[in-house]
């Protein structure tokens, strides 16, 4: 469940008392709440739900997803030589 | 541009996984991908026919449309029929049978039933229409209830009493602890969804795949972190481990998003909940607190309910306990199909049912 | 603002009508209202030669003019959007454009049209003009001359603002075997341009989704395009609008009547970055938004690279491109190649495209 889809914020501001901002989702620009995601700042990219934000996209440099993609490379790129780019 | 919405790279890294979950696999495991997004996902991508054999995927009950109780969708058709009503809800919600009618058939008998995209549309609607009683449809899992709480909240602040929710949100862990509780139980492992798992982060599964010895794998939805996550579990199982693993990090921490947790907990607290399809799961569902019970429709108006009835040729309860695959259902695509759904998984684009018909190679 | 008043002989009491900005029920009666709208209003932004003559029918001298080999070919369509006006269109574009292409499908020329109107009682004349000023320039581009025209009016609540019908009439060669059943095994695809754009401004036009973006309907008289198609590349299989339903569900139709499989390629289908990027946040799918000026395109393909050729000089075939290949399989199969080499089964579109938050 749950479609999720990130998009950049582009701008924040106030209505009622409630933290909102626009956020563009590659040319498509749409309302989105902050009330829960408070910390996010212009062009961060946030996970947009139901029109609030999810969370702010977080820096993936240090994770194991990543350590497992570059290991699964290396070791491909061993086993296959160039076959593994086709 | 194209219809495609992945890169060359992250097809060809989701190649290499794909290599990778072939290679190390040596025995069938049955995988249950919890969230319906991620069965969409699956079938719209094919995820499924580049897995090994051995590799079984079981459609979870993660479609918050699919599980919704026939006694709630009869709240909502008797509610969005009153007069002075208007009734909001998503959209997959409205083909929805209930007994014997949806909130579309309501629509055209007179009923003013709107699609929102967003609970704030609603508090809008009853903010811009203050003559007439606006009911939010409060369907979803927990990636929607912080945006429920916040528009409440929202409706609250603004002094709004025509304002109300028909509380209908469901809890992802006490459904897996009751699927591995099950007695014909044959899940090995978890997929667990990612955007449920953004808002409350992965600590509450650590205790259930401890207890029951099965690996949790918090997964995304494009076709890389479906086959990352696939990865990791079946490392798990291969290895005879069994933790909870994040293979969503990009928006996914084991804490969760505590802002969001913070306004779930001032506004609703766990209830049991029935499962359609499943049956009644204890603290399964989220009803309003006491100080937010004057925003409940399913107390502010009257409602008869008579005896409820399924459609007999439906399979759906074990469809959504993972007991059967949808093609197995002697009605599948013959007395049922999206344009003539007998159960709820036929209805929503992620529901299972719905899934296979929709993605599955015919045979 | 038009004052012009018509000269009602014998009328004891004027009729007022130069104050009337919204339609009243009078305007449908029959009466002098109803002569002074057509007049005023309907004459001076669609009227011509035959149209003007007022009578209850049209008597075209012009057929004529058609060669003993060719067919008469007739296509009717009701046209109801919401909102009216929306980004790249309104309704009377619409109203014009649709029936164009469905006469042009079966490789006919388009020439003449008929329009009935449907007006709610309260509709602005203002938009009305709006709306008959883009027929008329749909009309003069697309070559086409409106030769017969009604209007009713009902009460306040009994319709909704404006329906418009519409009746094409045009001609084909004899010979022409174009239609649904023509695909062959061993066909190529070929689809003019991006798809999903007339849904998704359609949807943005309403309001209710609360989204923003530049996205414009694509609706447009394919006429021109398939004519100078069909004098380059006469064997032509099929043409078909993917209008209602989107590019899925006409190319299963497609199947169905050729009893053939059709097999696509995602990659190469045009989706255009902003389109996909709405589809995603409502979670729709592109190739089941409707469209209002694509083309769907299957020839043998000996003539393939000609018949892109020839679209691509054409400001509506540009971005023309091969999307597929027609194979023998089971009769009604549209099968669809992802990136990943996996194949997906698409089927018709079930109701309506919901926006699902999940």
């Amino acid at each position: 469940m749950c479609l999720g889809i990130p998009g950049r914020v582009i701008e924040i501001y106030d209505i009622d008392g409630i933290l909102m901002s626009k956020v563009d989702f590659d040319g498509v620009v749409q309302e989105v709440c902050l009330a829960t995601t408070p910390e996010a700042q212009v062009d961060q990219y946030v996970l947009v739900h139901a029109g609030f934000a999810l969370n702010v996209l977080s820096d993936q440099e240090a994770s194991e997803t990543l350590k497992i993609l570059k290991d699964l490379e290396a070791f491909y790129q061993d086993l296959y030589g160039d076959q593994v780019s086709q | 541009m194209t219809a495609s919405r992945v890169s060359p790279e992250s097809i060809q890294q989701t190649r290499l996984v794909m290599d990778e979950i072939k290679r190390i696999t040596t025995k069938s495991w049955n995988i249950m991908e919890i969230c319906g997004g991620q069965t969409h996902s699956i079938m719209e991508y094919g995820i499924d026919q580049l897995l090994p054999v051995e590799i079984n995927l079981i459609h979870g009950p993660g479609c918050p449309v699919c599980v919704t109780s026939l006694e709630l969708i009869e709240r909502a058709l008797q509610i969005a029929a009153q007069p002075g009503v208007i009734f909001t809800s998503f959209g997959d919600m409205l083909r929805v049978p209930g007994s014997n009618s949806d909130l579309f058939s309501a629509r055209a008998k007179g009923a003013d039933v709107r699609i929102v995209y967003s609970p704030m549309d609603a508090v809008r609607l009853a903010k811009e229409n203050l003559d007439k009683q606006v009911v939010f449809f409060a369907v979803g899992f927990e990636t929607t209830v912080p945006a429920i709480a916040a528009s409440l909240l929202h409706a609250e602040k603004l002094g709004l009493k025509n304002f109300f929710i028909l509380p209908a949100n469901v809890l992802v862990p006490p459904a897996i602890h009751a699927i591995l509780q099950s007695p014909g139980n044959r899940v090995n492992a978890f997929l667990a969804a990612g955007h449920v798992c953004s808002i409350m982060g992965y600590w509450e599964y650590e205790p259930i795949a401890e207890k029951f010895r099965t690996p949790i794998v918090v997964t995304g939805f494009d076709p890389l972190d479906l086959a990352l996550g696939i990865l990791m579990t079946v490392r798990q199982l291969e290895e005879g481990r069994f933790e909870v693993e994040n293979a969503y990090p990009r928006y996914v921490t084991r804490e969760g998003n505590k802002a969001a947790q913070a306004i779930i907990t001032q506004v609703f607290e766990p209830v049991d909940r029935q499962w359609r399809g499943i049956g009644m799961i204890s603290k399964s569902g989220l009803g309003l607190r006491e100080a937010y019970q004057k925003f409940d429709a399913s107390t502010r108006f009257d409602i008869q309910l008579a005896q409820l009835q399924e459609s007999s040729h439906c399979i759906a309860g074990s469809i959504l306990r993972g007991m059967a695959k949808p093609n197995e259902c002697p009605a599948f695509g013959t007395l049922c199909s999206p344009t003539n759904p007998l159960g709820a998984p036929m209805v929503s684009a992620e529901g299972a049912c719905s899934a296979y018909y929709r993605y599955h190679k015919v045979r | 603002m038009d004052t012009k008043l018509s000269i009602i002989e014998g009328s004891v009491c004027p009729v007022p009508i130069s104050k009337h900005d919204h339609i009243v029920i009078g305007h449908g009666a029959g009466g002098a209202m109803t002569h002074s709208l057509i007049q005023n209003v309907f004459q001076k932004y669609l009227g011509n030669v035959i149209l003007n003559q007022g009578n209850d029918a049209a008597m075209l001298q012009a057929l004529r003019d058609v060669p003993k080999d060719q067919n008469l070919v007739v296509s009717t369509d009701a046209h109801i959007v919401s909102p009216l006006f929306f980004a790249g269109g309104d309704i009377g574009r619409l109203s014009i454009c649709g029936t164009v292409n469905d006469v042009s499908m079966l490789g006919a020329v388009p020439k003449f049209l008929t329009a009935t109107f449907i007006l709610e009682e309260g509709f602005p004349i203002s938009d009305l003009k709006r709306i008959l000023v883009s027929m008329s320039q749909a009309a003069e581009e697309a070559g086409v001359q409106i030769i017969a025209a009604d209007t009713k009016v009902t009460e306040k609540g009994k319709s909704d603002g404006i329906f418009i019908s519409t009746t094409g009439i045009g001609w084909a060669e004899g010979s022409y075997k174009i239609s649904g059943q023509s695909a062959m095994p061993g066909d190529v695809v070929i689809l003019n341009g991006p798809v999903g754009n007339h849904g998704i401004a359609v949807a943005e036009a309403r309001g209710n989704l609360g989204f923003h973006s530049q996205i414009q309907s694509d609706v447009a008289p394919l006429n021109g395009m398939i004519a100078n198609l069909i004098e380059a590349v006469p064997d032509v299989h099929v043409l078909r609008d993917p209008t209602r339903g989107g590019l899925a569900t006409t190319l299963v139709e497609i199947a169905c009547q050729s009893k053939v499989t059709i097999q696509l390629r995602e990659e190469s289908i045009p989706v255009d970055r902003d389109v996909q990027s709405a589809c995603n946040m409502l979670g729709l799918d592109p190739l089941y938004m409707a469209n209002e000026g694509k083309l769907i395109v299957i020839v043998p393909s000996a003539s393939a690279a000609l018949a892109l050729e020839t679209l691509k000089k054409h400001p509506y075939g540009q971005k023309a491109v091969q999307i597929g290949v027609v194979e023998k399989g089971s009769s009604g199969q549209l099968l669809l190649k992802t990136p990943l080499g996996t194949t997906r089964h698409l089927d018709m579109l079930a109701g309506e495209m919901l926006p699902r938050i999940c």
